[in-house]
């Protein structure tokens, strides 16, 4: 049984089909790529993966369950967190109490615990203090913690968001774009950073990405989203000769990487 | 390293953590203020007490609504209901059932959260200015029900509520009644403090941030909105208690839209989700007035004058933002 698993979701808004019969799979522990032109339902399948968009048709499984009716924070609460394809953090907090964010669903302390201070309430603080800094140290952020989120440069944003989304526990990450607006060397930190999150923490990893070549190098699996409709499935090797693919997609700029629309 | 998270603390309490970085320092402020807070009714007398006093009230109320407004963002304009709730039930359970105070506070509590409930969980779906709207009009429900009812004493209101005893110490006086309240404003600081460092405080912080990245984030935000409401809900209703016992008489025109105008003015005007600046927010709209009595009829126009040069120049309130940088 895949981690995740969607089975013939559909979702259409206002009768345009923005996705069609999409059965899409991630095994744990891999990282998979769903990739495709602009507007082809990407950020989209994303959306109705984490219960932002209510499908009309379909099954979505985490684990063998279904998370079709769930609320986004209930789908957290399974095991699946996300990055945002134009970086949302809460900019006017600090850079820790972002990441602070992602504990949430995993501690329990309430209004009266936090009032008288219980020795409870005190260890689960220092937990989630504690495990916020070890996400952030993951991520390659050692200082800075208690600036404004906002105030970061862009590529490091990018990395608190991720730290941010490993606090939840998740055991499925979806990032959204991670590499737009990055520079060469800090796309090279996120393929290790990517890497070490399979290997180190048992993460999957399901990547939206425009960036073709970073995709071929670090997926096991690629997924291809082309008008709503899932079109190729596969390794990479089947997917950079896959004629459907060549055709909707590499062949426009001629099968090479660093396909920027 | 800080052994303990600090963002939360610093930006509410505005310049102050910054201003007041060592416990030295910070225990010298305590014991001014504390100093000042025993000394003042000695030094102005018996009229300024009672203004202190009623200052000392807003300053709870306004720490209530800010946990609403300030923390989690959701505009209530009709805080006073919950106020009232807090007045009303320790005026009926004590004149018609006998109930000595401290078994009516907590009563006061109870139909408070009911009543946080009850407003809370069909409008915190709703965009911020229909809660608004539902909510003003929620406060016009309960002033009305209670200038209606047998039980509250019609317009009218109760009277004859009596004032509790504490340890075999009988709370009379306005100075008695000045005391309590520096004791419930310091606990209402306290609270605020502790709540917006805390787990569920920052959650109302990332919620009124974004939204969407909250519940990405897995916080369930109806769940973490009705948990504002009901602590403002808290704060309101003690201070309504308290308050119902101070006067020993209330009536509806004490809970009107214009006194929730007055509270959430305090929240706004000393800078909200700050707390040092809720608490000048709230001296300011009860001893502004008083401090421009010579003028006479001109106090209001004056008093109007300054809040709209506040809000022209200093949009966030007067108190200094947290300046992180």
């Amino acid at each position: 049984m895949s981690l995740l698993e969607l089975k013939g979701v559909s979702l259409s808004f206002a009768g345009s089909k923005v996705l069609q019969e999409v059965d899409f799979d991630v095994p744990a522990g891999a990282v998979v790529s769903l990739i495709g032109p602009n507007g082809a339902g990407k950020t989209s399948l994303f959306n109705c993966i984490t219960g932002f968009y209510k499908p009309q048709r379909g099954s979505i499984k985490v684990d063998g369950v279904e998370t079709m009716r769930m609320k986004p924070h209930q789908v957290t609460r399974l095991g699946i967190a996300r990055t945002f394809q134009n970086v949302r953090l809460f900019r006017e907090m600090s850079v820790l109490e972002n990441v602070m964010s992602g504990m949430h669903c995993r501690t329990s302390a309430g209004v009266i615990e936090a009032i008288l201070r219980l020795p409870a309430q005190r260890r689960e603080e220092a937990a989630i203090h504690d495990y916020s800094v070890e996400c952030l140290r993951f991520v390659g952020i050692e200082d800075g913690w208690h600036r404004d989120a906002g105030t970061l440069p862009y590529g490091w944003q990018r990395r608190v968001e991720i730290a941010r989304a490993l606090a939840t526990q998740p055991k499925l990450l979806l990032l959204d774009e991670p590499a737009a607006g990055l520079t060469a060397g800090e796309k090279q930190d996120l393929i290790g950073l990517i890497g070490r999150i399979r290997d180190e923490r048992g993460v999957a990893v399901l990547l939206i990405e425009h960036d073709t070549g970073l995709v071929m190098r670090i997926s096991e699996r690629i997924s291809v989203l082309d008008h709503g409709v899932m079109i190729a499935e596969g390794t990479v090797k089947e997917i950079q000769t896959n004629p459907r693919v060549i055709e909707a997609y590499l062949g426009v700029e001629e099968g090479e990487a660093e396909l920027a629309g | 390293m800080a052994a303990l998270p600090q963002g939360a603390t610093a930006s509410a309490w505005g310049g102050l953590a910054r201003l007041l970085d060592t416990p030295r320092k910070r225990g010298f402020a305590i014991a001014v203020v504390l100093t000042a807070m025993v000394v003042a009714p000695f030094m102005l007398g018996p009229y300024a007490t009672v203004i202190l006093t009623n200052a000392l009230l807003y300053v709870v109320l306004a720490l209530g609504l800010n946990i609403v407004v300030g923390y989690a963002g959701l505009l209530d304009l009709g805080f006073a209901a919950f106020f009232a709730v807090g007045a009303y039930t320790v005026g009926i359970t004590t004149l018609h059932f006998g109930l000595n105070f401290w078994l009516a506070l907590p009563l006061a509590i109870f139909f408070a959260i009911i009543a946080g409930v009850i407003i809370g969980t069909p409008t915190l779906r709703l965009r911020s200015d229909y809660l608004a709207i539902v909510t003003l009009g929620f406060g016009e429900i309960v002033r009305i029900s209670a200038r209606n009812l047998r039980e509250t004493g019609g317009a009218s209101g109760l009277i004859g509520i009596d004032s509790p005893w504490i340890l075999g110490w009988h709370i009379e006086t306005p100075l008695d009644f000045y005391f309590v309240f520096c004791v419930l404003a310091i606990l209402a600081v306290l609270a605020s403090a502790r709540l917006v460092n805390s787990r569920l405080g920052r959650a109302w912080l990332y919620v009124r941030h974004d939204e969407d990245a909250a519940e990405a984030m897995g916080i369930d935000r109806v769940k973490v909105k009705l948990a504002a409401y009901i602590v403002g809900a808290i704060y309101g209703a003690i201070a309504g208690a308290f308050f119902a016992a101070n006067l020993g008489a209330i009536s509806p025109e004490s809970f009107s839209f214009q006194q929730s105008v007055l509270i959430l003015m305090a929240v706004i005007l000393g800078g909200m989700g700050k707390i040092p600046g809720v608490v000048l927010g709230a001296f300011i709209v009860i001893l502004a007035p008083e401090l421009l009595r010579d003028v006479g009829d001109l106090r209001l126009l004056i008093f109007a004058v300054g809040l709209l040069l506040i809000m022209l120049f200093r949009p966030s309130g007067i108190w200094p933002a947290g300046g992180r940088k």
